[in-house]
């Protein structure tokens, strides 16, 4: 099977960070073939950027995302954009305390408080990006929880693992609550 | 200047860029000489922190044509030396491209290829150098130039380049492109002893070479270092102590002589993916990013019974014939996708009717996808 994943939000947010986390795991602990790429340019400041990782069993040949199956939101300017580029059945994870979107037949909508429960339990937002990540692996199951741990640490500055491992499990904590209803 | 040789096996999920500095580190390059310049950045960051850990030397010159010059200056000095750039930087890097090929300097370039003309589209994917790599400089002169469509072969065109250069006494060209440095794949940095890496033949007992431009056979000449042999370098025609020299068959000879070192020994140079060429009816020709659409396409085709080929020089230039006269042969039309407007279809052009020829062109600042070959493909029916 191959999909398709696209991080978005605003310059700044770790989108990029989180695909490429999300990239390692896949390709180096899960063993499956993955390529990440990421848009480049004026609007990966501020604004709305994106970060696409493709996994699949099979070899990719064209390495740009081109019907997206997953797409995670952490602006509305972003999840705007973005939304057109989500195929049919899709599913999306955004951040409910900044975004929303209309429910539609075609995707599934994950609306998970990230901002509010990162500032409850930590007092910041630093690691949104990890918990969106967090809240996408339960979401999806595309890759193993030991892989997504594994890659967040390699990819955790030092002092920072603890955090960044609680932040993952806030995101599949969101993500199963919000799977109940 | 000694670089420490790979040891250990390292995978890696990474950048095409940041895989073209680890070959080149692999290939035992220990000089980096770069002005930064996107999309190629990350090859000079990555080799502005590694190699002063291995002995290297790193330096950012105040432009691309000092840079060319630090390198040029550095590889006659022994050094394995390489830079990296993109196509504004290529342009300025043209006029010393010809005085390495003239002066038979070993060195890497690396063309992260975006947008052009000009300035054009930074941080955009482009094909837009393709003949710039041929005929940028002016004179005859001999060109290499590969072009890797994945990470693993920006690690792996990067060693085959510093192998050829060395080989050769030429300047080799790597083609990449936006999409391929910046994406990331996993690819796995081999022990070394995997990949074979060539030296230069430098002069037997104290190293003296009294003259460096004559050459043994066809093989190139051996290339002593400056300081333990000194020599005169120059970028006029020179004899075989490198001289200036005006006499009309040394000159003559000279001449011929670079660009035969290098096209008489096309079995060393030529690299082709060949993929259902055999019996392609329908036969793709693409280069680095652009052919991975394309292959996604033959993939679709083959499975849909269309008999679709696809034929992807990794070396580009020069230009595998051979190989690709007896594909042009037997298809019955020929589609080359290309990020530019028609540089590959020049070549193409050249060994097959142009009737057949099917050019799938765009310059948008988008990358090249396989909905547009076939889009393409399908209006030329109609």
């Amino acid at each position: 099977m191959k999909y398709e994943i696209r991080f978005s939000g605003s310059g700044g947010q770790g989108v990029i960070t989180a695909s490429v986390i999300l990239g390692a795991a896949a390709a180096l602990h899960d063993g499956k073939n993955v390529i990440q790429s990421q848009s480049y340019g004026p609007e990966a400041r501020g604004g709305a950027t994106k970060a696409d990782v493709i996994i699949s069993d099979a070899k990719i040949r064209y390495p740009k995302a081109r019907h997206i199956d997953y797409l995670v939101s952490l602006t509305q300017k972003a999840a705007v954009k973005f939304i057109k580029t989500l195929k049919k059945g899709g599913v999306v994870i955004i951040d409910s305390d900044f975004v929303d979107l209309p429910d539609s037949p075609d995707h599934r909508i994950y609306r998970l408080p990230m901002t509010s429960s990162s500032i409850a339990k930590f007092n910041r937002t630093t690691t949104l990006n990890v918990i969106a990540l967090g809240a996408f692996a339960e979401v999806a199951g595309l890759v193993s929880a030991d892989a997504v741990k594994k890659a967040v640490l390699d990819n955790s500055p030092a002092g920072f693992e603890e955090m960044n491992i609680a932040s993952l499990d806030m995101g599949r904590e969101l993500a199963r609550a919000a799977k109940k209803n | 200047m000694t670089t420490t040789a790979h040891t250990e096996e390292k995978i890696l999920f990474t950048q095409g860029n940041i895989a073209c500095a680890e070959g080149a580190l692999y290939a035992g390059c220990n000089f980096f000489g770069g002005y930064p310049i996107t999309p190629s950045t990350e090859v000079a960051e990555h080799m502005a922190e590694e190699l002063p850990r291995r002995n290297g030397a790193f330096i950012q010159m105040e432009d691309e044509i000092a840079s060319l010059g630090a390198v040029i200056g550095a590889a006659l000095a022994g050094a394995k030396a390489m830079t990296a750039t993109s196509g504004p930087g290529f342009s300025l890097m043209q006029e010393l491209i010809g005085y390495a090929c003239i002066a038979e300097v070993p060195c890497v370039i690396v063309n992260v290829m975006r947008g052009g003309p000009s300035t054009g589209l930074p941080t955009s994917p482009a094909q837009s150098d393709l003949l710039q790599a041929k005929w940028g400089t002016h004179g005859d002169h001999p060109t290499i130039a590969l072009v890797p469509s994945s990470v693993e072969e920006m690690f792996t065109e990067t060693v085959r380049a510093f192998n050829l250069s060395e080989y050769f006494r030429t300047p080799v060209i790597v083609l990449g492109d936006e999409i391929i440095g910046h994406m990331r794949e996993k690819f796995r940095v081999p022990r070394s002893g995997e990949i074979e890496v060539i030296d230069r033949k430098v002069p037997d007992g104290d190293g003296i070479c009294r003259l460096p431009y004559r050459a043994d056979g066809k093989h190139p000449a051996c290339l002593p270092n400056f300081g333990t042999s000194r020599f005169h370098v120059t970028g006029l025609n020179h004899d075989e102590s490198g001289f200036p020299t005006m006499d009309p068959s040394i000159v003559q000879d000279s001449n011929a002589r670079i660009l035969d070192k290098v096209y008489h020994q096309r079995e060393l140079i030529d690299k082709v993916d060949m993929r259902y060429c055999e019996d392609a009816e329908i036969l793709f020709v693409s280069v680095g990013s652009a052919a991975r659409a394309a292959e996604e396409v033959v993939e679709e085709y083959r499975r849909k019974g269309v008999k679709a080929g696809l034929f992807r020089p990794i070396t580009l230039w020069p230009f595998p014939k051979k190989e690709f006269i007896p594909c042009a042969e037997r298809a019955k039309t020929i589609v080359v996708p290309e990020m530019n407007l028609g540089q590959l279809r020049t070549v193409v052009e050249r060994f097959a009717r142009s009737e057949k020829i099917l050019p799938v062109n765009l310059v948008s600042g988008e990358p090249l996808d396989p909905d547009f070959i076939v889009a393409t493909i399908e209006k030329s029916k109609r």
